[in-house]
């Protein structure tokens, strides 16, 4: 019991001697009776007049204490509550944290970039990241500003710029002329910038590499054209019709880029419109279905009831396209392609099934990464750029959407979409 | 978590869980780092990560000195001697994961420089990518205390493990395919197997975190078949 005070209760503020009216009476009742007693008169009354005297002070004087010090405090709470109302105006994440490090107030955008935190909880457990914690270190260690960068990798890239600035909000308040620090965190999103800098380093990176091999076709067949074809025009024409094939592929290969630059600049930003899934789907069969004639595929749709999810129409039909394409092209032995949409309690959920050769299970893992083929031969020829289903992988991270592979080797492939309805966090 | 008599103990188990939480974000951090310093092939980043390890080894021990003595003071019962136990364990797998990174970082050392093909990396960088997100959601478990979270890090390390066996496969045809490339790709493997170990012991934390919030233990519920990882690479052979 003894270690209850070792912390935690703050220690009352020092009260003077010469204010307490209990003490006062006390000392003049003292001197009162040394000076009877000295002059040798009868003191045993005016002791116990100042007794019952010091006695009422000390009840009295305490209880107008406690008023004046709860009215500060609803002052104060007041106060605290305004400052509140302004960081909710403030379109960046804001906390405040106590001179402990736990977090006092934030505002909603704080809440969206991070879940954890929690009012009262160390703020450590909502942001970890070692340079982040060095900052409230070091703000609470010298009582000046620090600033520096927040990264996260997972599950989508984000970067923040990170300003700690030491407050006295209670002094400031005047609740308390000795207040504690308390630390204004300031968090600005700089994700797109560090994106735009990054991006542009990936592109030149990835283009020159997969743009090589239908370049190098390209200046084979134009050298034989000149060279020993140049009197030839049927091998010309062969060529050239060659040529315009690779050259379609080079220019669908940077279109795929730049669309995957284009998502992967907005990832972290998760849209808001609601979309009928339905009618994404029923749009996109229609489009394939000349394809799927084509391959003398047949595309089954199933179960298509209005669906809601929240979701950028463009993009999603980008994603079904991919699906589907893939599934009417690769799986075309099989014949037919199911799609079904399925509205469960906890998600709604798009199946992709193909009856064709199916995928071997080392490929599954991997059939997201940019530029991984399961069979390089096979893909170019029916024009892929080996970045469809990446492209996909990004579209539904920005949706916080999954892609599950399930296959076997024979027994043809399903791709499933689940979306999950974000059901308690977006009531609240 | 409920109140105790004595405030100084809640304070004192906060500081603890706090402690982890922060161990936990060097780990990431250095995991991040290593990745990508091996991504792009940077000596100085490496550098960095390897001189990050002592202060995560001491900030492993000081916790550890730290739980020790919540036990002998406080005695603790029930939930909080879980949480100390718990806390104990954690931070030994945590301080494993910033080996692994270490190790990582002192291959990139090696082999700065000879990786001709950024295709080589691609691979293990979305084992890394797979791994890091089990790491942050074990965390973030642990911080929520959220067993039904830690049971889905727990699940998902199959993932992982296929994942892995994959890049094995893939590596493999490259050494096959050129012989110059045996020195990088057996780096590379090794890097990958590192990574694949970071996942075991997020595993492990998700185990510890199941442990401090149910009492119970997963392992004896353990239902899947994990010889898949021993298979595969001896048919790749």
């Amino acid at each position: 019991m003894v270690a209850a005070t070792e912390q935690g209760t703050p220690s009352p503020p020092m009260r003077r001697w010469r204010d307490s009216a209990a003490a006062g009476a006390l000392v003049a009742t003292l001197v009162i009776a040394c000076a009877l007693a000295l002059s040798g008169a009868p003191f045993v009354l005016p002791v116990l007049i100042g007794a019952i005297v010091t006695a009422f002070a000390a009840l009295v004087r305490p209880r107008a204490e406690h008023r004046i010090a709860a009215e500060r405090a609803r002052s104060h709470e007041t106060a605290r509550a305004g400052i509140q109302a302004v960081m909710s105006g403030i379109a960046d994440p804001v906390v405040v944290l106590d001179s402990q490090g736990n977090v006092t107030m934030f505002n909603s955008q704080a809440k969206v970039a991070m879940p954890q935190l929690v009012i009262g909880r160390s703020f450590s457990f909502a942001v970890r990241s070692p340079e982040v914690v060095g900052a409230v270190e070091s703000v609470l260690r010298d009582g000046t500003v620090a600033e520096t960068e927040f990264h996260e990798k997972v599950p989508v890239e984000r970067s923040f710029e990170v300003r700690a600035t030491p407050v006295r909000i209670d002094a400031a308040l005047g609740a308390d002329a000795s207040g504690a620090i308390e630390i204004v965190m300031l968090f600005r999103d700089v994700t797109a910038a560090r994106r735009l800098e990054r991006m542009r380093a990936d592109f030149v990176a990835n283009a020159s590499h997969e743009l090589r091999t239908p370049l190098a076709s390209l200046y084979g067949f134009i050298e034989t054209i000149e060279g020993p074809a140049k009197n030839d025009p049927s091998a010309q024409a062969r060529f050239l019709a060659i040529m315009r094939e690779q050259a379609r592929r080079m220019s669908r290969l940077i279109d795929d880029l730049l669309s995957l630059s284009r998502i992967e600049l907005k990832e972290h930003v998760q849209p808001t419109e609601e979309v009928r899934l339905d009618s994404v789907l029923s749009e996109v069969v229609d489009t394939l279905t000349p394809l799927a004639q084509e391959c003398r595929t047949k595309i089954e749709v199933d179960g298509l009831n209005r669906v809601l999810v929240t979701g950028d129409r463009d993009e999603l039909i980008r994603v079904f396209e991919n699906l589907i394409e893939n599934a009417v092209k690769y799986g075309q032995s099989g014949g037919r392609v199911e799609v079904s949409i399925a509205d469960a309690e906890r998600a709604v959920s798009v199946t992709v099934r193909d009856y064709g050769p199916g995928i071997a299970p080392e490929h599954l893992p991997r059939l997201t990464e940019r530029f991984y083929r399961v069979d390089v031969v096979e893909s170019r020829q029916k024009g892929g750029t080996g970045l469809g289903l990446a492209l996909v992988k990004h579209i539904l991270n920005r949706h916080k959407a999954r892609l599950l592979v399930r296959s076997e080797l024979g027994a043809g492939a399903t791709f499933e979409v689940v979306f999950p309805k974000s059901a308690p966090e977006a009531s609240t | 978590m409920a109140d105790h008599i004595v405030r100084a103990f809640d304070t004192d188990l906060d500081t603890l869980s706090r402690g982890v939480a922060e161990l936990g974000g060097l780990a990431e951090s250095m995991t991040t780092r290593a990745i990508e310093a091996l991504v792009r092939q940077s000596p100085t980043m490496a550098n960095e990560v390897i001189a990050l390890d002592a202060r995560l080894d001491a900030l492993q021990q000081e916790l550890e000195e730290k739980a020790v003595l919540t036990i002998a003071r406080r005695q603790p019962m029930a939930v909080d001697l879980r949480a100390v136990i718990a806390a104990i364990r954690v931070t030994h797998d945590l301080e494993r994961i910033g080996d692994l990174a270490k190790n990582i970082c002192k291959r990139v050392l090696a082999i700065t420089g000879l990786v001709q093909t950024p295709k080589l990396v691609k691979g293990v960088e979305h084992l890394s990518q797979l791994v890091l997100t089990q790491l942050k959601d074990v965390l973030d478990a642990y911080v929520e205390r959220d067993a039904e979270k830690a049971l889905a890090v727990w699940e998902h390390d199959e993932n992982v493990d296929a994942l892995y066996t994959s890049l094995f496969r893939e590596l493999l045809t490259y050494m096959m395919e050129d012989p110059r490339n045996i020195g990088v790709c057996a780096h590379l493997l090794f890097c990958a197997k590192n990574i694949e170990r970071m996942g075991d012991h997020a595993t492990n934390v998700a185990e510890n975190v199941y442990y401090l919030v149910t009492g119970a233990k997963l392992q004896a519920e353990r239902v899947k078949a994990d010889t898949t990882s021993l298979e595969k690479p001896m048919s790749a052979t």
